[in-house]
């Protein structure tokens, strides 16, 4: 079986599995790192979402060899040890979270959001896909505009 | 813990106390234990203050002189304070992200002066007996009372011990930040008294709850005592728990609802690499892998022959004649009055909480133990034991926090179908439904149809009557069984609870003679009680006839409204989503606004939508301002989380979300057709406002669905010149 290098949260590591493994499992099931969520592994529910070179991907439908040699960084890399990032800080400013399950990949999903664009408009946050059953939508929306505001 | 002594938690001569507990005192006992060990009993919507709320005729909670302990914490909350200074709470109850674990852990910080930081609330595992049933929005209300009878008492021992440990008498000492303060500026941790607490029997200070005027966490706007951890990642679910050797599952299911294994071959399956076992389920055959990766993979490659499903020649057509003709028929109207009639049509809508069914289960030839977000662990317990062929007591569940439930997790489908699994492969597994599983067999809320009809004379309604059927579970597809789960006696009690009376018989209005009919038909099909339960579309449909009345007299929506509801709390509310929503103002064309009100639950609601459906096949809610009446609001912050929470729902349910059912199968699988709402189909602006009240708490938690879902059909009738008639619009 192929080995795949790739650096996860800061951290080089060495997996073995088959190409065509997708990226969320391999975070899961082999390596144990756990905040990207399952919410339906075709792509659609968003609640995996990670970043890969610091864009925006969602891990169940990237294989691992697409990975090889990049930086993948998941929910648990965005904090600074313990201090958090300033969109985490936003979020729970904001109190965002109910049952929290989509809520690592909203984080994930505001991070590149506000990377390509520093001040969204709200047309910019419509085009956010990820789904919360809880109905979070608006104080995800607030806490991207806090986040942005402050920069 | 033999020998546990009982304290009540009001001493006699308590003027104060007795005053706000009228009718029942609260047992405290402590338990023996070398750290300040104390627990309460917990019942169903007991009403702790006032006895106006939640009486339950069966008395859930009972008096006192029933109560035997029998040296277990069955039927009780448990707190301990740790040497460490931690105050841990095993709450019996599931946090779904309703925000339990908050609002107890408010009530204790408020009654022991502890810091918010400094308590911890753990999930209780299932008990052998008592009331450890998640729903019909009761935690809060039916934890209000204990909760802080519990603490109260702790905080009269710490005290106690802190006053022996100095010699100053008891009354000087005072309570903060989780530690005793002497009047000379000592101070001691509840960590550091605990010990000595745990001897203290007759307490020296009083050991009842503070008055409400007193409180300063209770009632405050606060966040998330978990926030930090669901922002990191670091909060577990089913899935992410290592329990040793759990390997992933996955189960190959059948296209057509209940459909079953005619034959299968898996010689392919089992060669593929990581598989480790495949093994035959009663829907379904399920495979044990390294990874959910190849679990998948070899899923894929099985050859399943499969049976259609009892329900596999019906279609959504069909299913909605025979609901139409099963509604029973209207009775005469009064003479002489004018008609406003409606019929209502609402489709199955799944669940899909977001994080899908999952399980743990590690079964044995003498024990089992299993991992899931429950709600109902009692009860699961005992159907995991006889599933496997296990005495109860040698079945231990674990109650994990759960990613969102709106009902789906008073089932134990996928628990007893983990036990199964792993009694077959004779290994421990990590059983998770795919996001298709959970669409296409998962449970659902069941269709209904609704005729109603408000009859007016001289410009009020003297008559209103409600004929509804919808869709009952039969019991065929009851019962203790991998795809069913939940018995028979949860879902009605289930529904009991929730439902209460009939939601129309609540008499929001002033409308006459008020006369409701229920029918249904039944399916071999799972069902749930879907948040609001039958509210979530009795109520909602009646709230759009209400509003065709006000329009057939001539009459404003609010306008008329008011001049009929009959309690001032409802009027309160309308009045406020009114000024706050700015009711009446001009809109540009193609732009309305819409209200709703509901009441149940202790509790009551108003909620003002404003839709802009300039592009009729995406409409879209720009506004939603909502106001509640749920008595004392233990934490307004969750409390708007609730309601928000609820008008995504009814934004959904009303415009866009739904299941078909097609030859017996569900035709939605995933959140690419069943259109639960995204970011761009939610309001732009959401204001929720909470009215003050120190009243007990009434339930929060399903509340705002009709009035939600109402609102927003009203507005869109409203803006489109439309009469909806059938939900979702579109679907
Ligand atoms: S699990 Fe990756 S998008 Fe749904
Ligand atoms: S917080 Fe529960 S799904 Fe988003």
């Amino acid at each position: 079986m192929p080995h795949y290098s790739f650096v996860l949260n800061g951290k080089p590591v060495t997996v073995e599995a088959p190409s065509d493994m997708p990226l969320l499992w391999v975070l899961r099931d082999l390596l144990g790192v756990t905040g990207p969520k399952y919410g339906c592994g075709v792509g659609v529910c968003r609640a995996c979402t990670s970043h890969l070179d610091g864009a925006e991907i969602q891990p169940c439908v990237v294989p691992v060899e697409d990975c090889a040699s990049r930086r993948v960084t998941t929910i648990e890399g965005l904090a600074d040890g313990e201090k958090l990032h300033p969109v985490q800080k936003a979020w729970l400013d904001c109190d965002v979270a109910q049952c929290g399950f989509c809520q690592p990949g909203q984080i994930m999903a505001a991070v590149a959001l506000l990377k390509k664009k520093p001040h969204p408009t709200d047309a910019d946050i419509d085009r956010i896909e990820n789904v919360c059953r809880c109905g979070t939508y608006p104080r995800v929306r607030e806490a991207i505009k806090k986040a942005s505001a402050e920069g | 813990m033999d020998g546990s002594s009982p304290t009540p938690g009001s001493g006699p001569g308590d003027g104060v106390r007795r005053q706000e507990l009228p009718r029942r005192r609260i047992l405290v006992y402590a338990l023996a234990a070398s750290t300040l060990t104390v627990a309460t009993p917990v019942g169903i919507g007991v009403a702790a203050e006032g006895g106006q709320r939640g009486e339950d005729p069966e008395s859930a909670l009972r008096k006192p002189s029933d109560v035997v302990v029998i040296g277990d914490d069955d039927e009780m909350l448990v707190l301990e304070v740790t040497a460490a200074n931690r105050v841990v709470v095993r709450l019996p109850r599931a946090e779904v992200g309703q925000g339990i674990t908050t609002a107890v852990a408010m009530m204790i910080a408020e009654e022991l002066d502890a810091r918010l930081a400094d308590v911890d609330i753990p999930l209780a595992g299932a008990r052998a007996k008592g009331n450890q049933f998640t729903g019909g929005s009761d935690s809060v209300r039916s934890l209000y009372g204990p909760a802080r009878e519990l603490a109260a008492v702790a905080r009269a021992k710490l005290v106690t011990a802190a006053a022996r440990r100095w010699h100053v008498p008891a009354r000087t000492l005072r309570t903060k930040h989780t530690m005793v303060v002497a009047p000379d500026g000592r101070t001691a941790t509840f960590g550091s008294l605990s010990a000595a607490a745990a001897q203290v029997h007759t307490p020296a200070v009083p050991s009842k709850p503070k008055p409400a005027s007193q409180h300063s966490v209770i009632g405050r706007p606060t966040p998330r005592i978990d926030g930090r951890d669901l922002v990191t990642g670091k909060a577990k679910y089913a899935g992410d728990l290592a329990v040793a050797g759990a390997k992933p599952t996955v189960v190959a299911r059948p296209p057509t609802v209940l459909g079953k294994v005619v034959s299968v071959d898996d010689a392919e399956a089992r060669a593929m690499p990581g598989v480790l076992a495949v093994v035959r389920t009663a829907h379904g055959v399920a495979v044990v892998a390294e990874s959910f990766h190849y679990a998948f993979k070899a899923r894929d490659a099985l050859k399943v022959k499969w049976a259609p499903g009892p329900l596999a020649p019906l279609s959504d057509r069909a299913i909605r004649s025979r609901l139409r003709a099963a509604v029973p028929r209207l009775g005469a109207p009064p003479h002489g009055s004018a008609q406003v009639e409606g019929e209502f049509e609402f489709a199955f809508v799944s669940h899909a909480p977001m994080e899908v069914l999952t399980a743990v289960a590690d079964v044995r030839a003498r024990s089992a133990e299993i991992w899931f977000s429950s709600q109902t662990p009692g009860d699961a317990r005992a159907s995991i034991a006889s599933a496997v062929g296990l005495p109860q007591s040698s079945v231990r569940v674990h109650v994990v926090r759960g990613g969102g439930s709106f009902g789906r997790r008073l089932a134990y489908d996928a628990a007893i179908e983990a036990a199964l699994i792993s009694k077959a492969a004779r290994r421990p597994v990590k059983l998770m439904w795919s996001r298709s599983d959970d669409i296409r067999h998962g449970r659902m809320r069941p269709a209904s149809h609704h005729r109603i009809r408000a009859s007016h004379a001289g410009g009020r309604v003297v008559a209103f009557s409600h004929a509804m059927a919808s869709v009952g579970e039969s019991s065929e597809s009851l019962g203790p069984r991998p795809q069913g789960g939940m018995t028979t006696t949860a879902h009605v009690d289930a529904r009991k609870v929730s439902a209460g009376p009939m939601p129309s018989d609540s008499g929001l209005y002033n409308f006459g003679a008020i006369d409701q009919k229920g029918g249904g038909i039944e399916l071999a099909i799972p069902l749930g009680a879907w948040r609001s339960v039958d509210s979530g579309t009795m109520r909602t449909a009646e709230e759009i006839i209400v509003d065709e009345v006000a329009h057939s007299l001539g009459k404003d929506p609010v306008a008329f409204r008011r001049a009929t509801l009959r309690s001032k709390a409802a009027k309160a509310v309308l009045d406020k989503v009114a000024s706050a929503g700015k009711w009446g103002r001009p809109m540009p064309k193609g732009r309305a606004q819409g209200v709703a009100l509901h009441e149940e639950y202790g509790s009551c609601v108003a909620c003002l939508a404003e839709i802009d459906v300039t592009d009729p096949h995406h409409p879209r809610v720009v506004k939603v301002v909502m106001a509640a009446d749920v008595g004392t609001a233990v934490n307004p912050r969750g409390l708007q989380a609730q309601l928000m929470g609820t008008a995504i729902d009814g934004i959904s349910t009303i415009l866009q979300a739904g299941l078909h059912i097609d030859r017996g199968a569900v035709r939605e699988g995933s959140f690419a057709d069943f259109h639960y709402a995204r970011q761009r189909h939610s309001p732009l602006r959401f204001e929720a406002h909470i009215m003050p009240s120190r009243k007990a708490p009434g339930g929060a938690g399903e509340l705002g669905v009709p009035a939600a879902a109402g609102a927003v059909a009203n507005a869109y009738a409203r803006a489109t010149g439309t009469r909806p008639r059938r939900f979702p619009i579109n679907f």
